[in-house]
Order: C-alpha cells, then structure tokens, then sequence
C-alpha cells in the first residue's frame, strides 16, 4: 500500500509542477516583455502586479466558442492539442530536481533518450493541425514545423550524447552523480547547441517561422478558439519549462552548486531554470525572426559541425583523463 | 543475455505481463492493418505512428528499455514526421484518396504473409520453450552496449556501411538537375509536388 501511496504522490507532484511551472514562466514573461518595452503588463488582475492574468486568461478562453471548420478533419483536428501537450507532461517525469530518488519522478535507466523520444513525438500535434485544419497558412505552418525539426533534431541528439559520453551513462540521475565543476567549460559548446537547437524545436523566437504571425497568421493554429487554443499555448510554455530544465540537468549540473548541495539541491535547480527562461524571453523581445532558409542554414553548417566538434573534445578528453 | 529456461512455465496461467503483452500485440496488429487499408492517407500515417508506438510498448514490456526510447526516436519521431512532411508537400487532401488503391496489392500480401512466416518460423525454431527472466532489466543500455560491441560488431558495422551507401546514394540523387528528375515522375502528383518543392528550395 505504501509503494502505491510513494506513486499517486510522485504523480500528484508532477502534475502540480506541470500545472504551475508553466503558467509562472507565461507571467514572467508577460511582465518581462513589458519592462523591456518601457511598459508595465497586466497590473490588475488578482491585485498584486497582476499576478492572476494567466487565470484570468484560462477563465476567458473556457468561455469561448469551440470552433471546428468545416472542412477540417474533425478527428484529427480535436486530437491534435492533446497530441502536443501530453508528452511534455510525460517527459516533466524524468527530470530530477535534486539528489536521490526521492527527487524524480522515476528513474528511467535510458533517460536522455527517453526525454527527446517524447519531445519529438510532441511535434506530431503541431503536424496534425497543421493539415487537419483544411487551411493553406495552416498547411505552411505544418510543413515549415517539419523541417525545422528534421533539421534540428540532431544536432540536439550530438549535443546531448557528448554528455552521455562524458558521464558514461544516459541516466539523467546518473549524469548529474558524475557531474564536476570543469564539466562547464568543457561542454559550453555542447550546451550552446543543445539549447539553441531545443528553442528551435519549440518554435520560440528567433526561431519562430512555423508560426509566423507576420506572414502566415498564426501557423498551424490559425484555425484554433477557445480551450484548445489555450492547451497548444500552454503546450509552449511547458516545453520551455522541459527544456531550460533539461538543459540545466545536462550542462548546468543540475542541484550541484556552490554551497547547500544536500538540502536545497532543488533551489539551485529551480533556480538555473528560471535563468534560462529568462534568456528565453529576452531572446523573443531583443532578436528578430530568421528567415526559413537562415534557419536551416544555422541548423546544418553551424550546429551540427559544432556539436560534432564537441563530441570529439569530448571524446579526447576522456581519453587523456583515463 | 540470460534466457532463464524454465520448464514449468505454462500457457494456461499466464502472468500480468503476459496478458498486457497479448493486449498490446492485438491493438498493433489492428493499428497496423488500418494503415495498409485506410484509403486516407494522412489517417494512414497516423496510424503507423499508433502501430510503431505499440512495438515499443512491447519493447518496454519485455524491460527492453534502450530499445523501445530509440524506436520512439527513431520511427515516430523522425520517420513519421518525414512521411507527414511528404505528405503535406503533396498536399493529401482531406477524405479519401481515389488512388489509394493499388493494383499490387495481393502481391504486397503475399510478400508480407511470406516474411511474417519467416520470422515467427527463425523465432519460434531459435528459442522454442525458453521464457526471458523479467524481474531483472534484460535490455538496459548497457548490456544492449555490451553485446553489440563485443558480440555484433561486424554486423553492425556493415549495416553502418549501407547507412552510408545509401547517404551517398542521396546526395547523388539531388545533385542531379531539377528538370530530369521532375519528368520521371508520375503526372499529377509530380505537378503537385513540384509546387511544395519550390516552397521548399525557397526555405
């Protein structure tokens, strides 16, 4: 009874922090873009500097009407948000927040593949609306999605598997066991593409061409009211929270820190993702959008030769320690 | 790895595992003929993207866990999302298409029933009565790093060989000029095509 109990807790503690991580970095950035463009965001809501708009917004969006057009493929265009949303809560399982056990979800033993497994399954949903919605800014939106992750997915994998090789194992709790301070400048060009590749893969500015609004309105959501609208939005903002998550565990090491490693391992961890996120947001004020042949041109001449290069530092370097 | 060889394993009480196994293996299966017959082809895809999920799960069921992350990786992740990346650049429409009929089909059954035999005959002859011992991991990534480096190595190299003969193949391919290629294919899917492919040389 106890093992079920350890469970349902487990469970009831991810999906809390897949239910309020996301939204926190949804406020910030709201009052992050605010301040950089010299105004002040949402300052009603709920009071305090407008801490409650993103419930607010949840409230408005539930109200709304939920349109399917009638072309679509109704099915396909109704399962598609669940598709993008569902395995970034999956994923937010495997990523531990501090030392132990008692600190992940679960242990998975083939952790980083497992994580960029299901990440990349959750593209499938922004494909599904992409076609399903019977609209030619939506089919655009669809098709530049695909090939950016086509192009993106491997030098993500090159980066994540020079810390593999570097740890010598792909457990996500083992990498952060064998972590050691040098491990930072060591791996900064891997952590570079790997983050710069998974912001690609979440479609965020400066990599944001799938959902162009300037140019094919809103991509492959264009079609989308109402709570399925939220969930693709909220889809976003969770996958920002995975991967300035796992871009911490893997590069950043984790709950390792100066001081307080034993108690407050998971401030440190909280702490770098949240750092992360706010680069994040500063990317999508300060940088304007590549244009799509720019951003594959990033993706084949500039990362994956970076992250080829790291895997052979990575590699001569374990070499001359062993 | 230890096939643990069991003699009072039995069929006629079977474990969780082995009901779950059973269960998913019917859904596959089902999943996997919806796809060869769906005359729509974007569902089809879909539901590639449902049998290749459930392989995994056998995977998984089988603590083959190394495994059944890459054919997530691999074949949902990658190989679908291609397929649909095709798919949308030939524009499928919505419905039904009227060409999803091929004449060929008794033909491709055949192979298939043919190469389905052939497995389930070199399975079934190489392990017969043996049962896999599932309490401890049997396919964790280091064991799986183990036999293929120390055991499989040549087999493995040689298939890096085809991977790389078939890369070159590619690239080959596409350094040909635009306009011979464009006319060997089939009339109005090419015409078709050729619109997204220009959206794509733009990209």
């Amino acid at each position: 009874m106890n093992d079920v109990l350890d469970v349902a807790l487990r469970l009831l503690v991810v999906l809390a922090v897949f239910l309020v991580l996301p939204l926190v970095v949804g406020q910030t950035e709201h009052k992050v873009m605010a301040h950089m463009q010299g105004r002040l965001g949402p300052m009603y809501a709920g009071g305090f500097h407008g801490w409650a708009q993103l419930i607010a917004d949840g409230v408005k969006f539930a109200q709304k009407e939920d349109v399917v057009p009638a072309n679509a493929d109704r099915r396909i265009f109704q399962l598609a948000p669940a598709v993008a949303l569902i395995p970034y809560l999956i994923v937010i399982v495997a990523i531990p927040i501090g030392p132990g056990e008692g600190a992940v979800g679960t242990v998975v033993d083939a952790g980083i593949f497992f994580v960029l497994a299901v990440m990349g399954a959750g593209v499938l949903g922004s494909l599904m609306a992409g076609w399903a919605s019977a609209n030619k800014f939506s089919l655009l939106g669809g098709l530049r999605t695909a090939a950016q992750l086509l192009s993106y997915e491997l030098p993500m994998l090159l980066a994540a598997a020079s810390v593999a090789m570097a740890a010598g194992t792909v457990s996500l709790v083992g990498i952060l066991d064998a972590f050691e301070w040098w491990w930072l400048p060591w791996q900064i060009i891997g952590a570079f593409v790997f983050f710069v590749a998974g912001l690609a893969e979440l479609q965020r500015p400066p990599f944001d061409m799938p959902i162009a609004d300037s140019e094919i309105i809103f991509g492959a959501y264009t079609e989308y009211t109402g709570l399925r609208f939220a969930l693709f939005l909220l889809a976003e903002y969770a996958g920002i929270v995975i991967l300035c998550g796992l871009t911490t565990v893997l590069f950043l090491g984790g709950w390792h820190g100066p001081w307080g490693a034993d108690g407050l391992g998971w401030v440190w961890t909280l702490l770098k993702t949240a750092v992360l996120a706010f680069v994040i947001i500063w990317l999508r004020v300060t940088t304007p959008r590549l244009r799509e042949d720019q951003l594959q041109k990033l993706a084949w001449t500039t990362l994956v030769p970076l992250a080829l290069a790291q895997i052979a530092l990575t590699g001569i370097v374990k070499v001359v320690i062993q | 790895m230890t096939l643990a060889a069991t003699a009072p394993q039995g069929f006629l009480s079977p474990t969780g595992v082995e009901i779950v196994f059973l269960l998913v293996g019917v859904v596959t299966l089902g999943a996997a003929l919806i796809t060869v017959t769906s005359k729509q082809l974007v569902h089809a895809a879909l539901w590639l993207v449902v049998t290749l999920g459930g392989v995994a799960v056998e995977y998984l069921l089988l603590t083959a866990e190394f495994i059944a992350w890459m054919q997530v990786l691999i074949y949902v992740g990658s190989v679908v999302v291609l397929l649909l990346f095709g798919l949308m650049l030939t524009k499928a429409p919505i419905g039904p298409s009227p060409d999803a009929d091929s004449g060929n089909r008794w033909a491709a059954l055949a192979v298939a029933g043919g190469a389905a035999a052939a497995l389930v005959w070199v399975v079934v002859d190489a392990f017969r009565t043996q049962w896999i011992d599932l309490d401890t991991a049997q396919g964790s990534t280091g064991d799986v790093g183990a036999i293929l480096f120390r055991h499989w190595v040549l087999p493995f190299e040689a298939l890096s060989v085809l991977l790389l003969a078939a890369l070159v193949g590619a690239i080959v391919l596409s350094r040909k000029n635009g306009t011979t290629n464009e006319e060997s294919r089939q009339g109005s899917q090419a015409r078709e095509a050729s619109e997204g492919r220009r959206e794509e040389g733009k990209s």
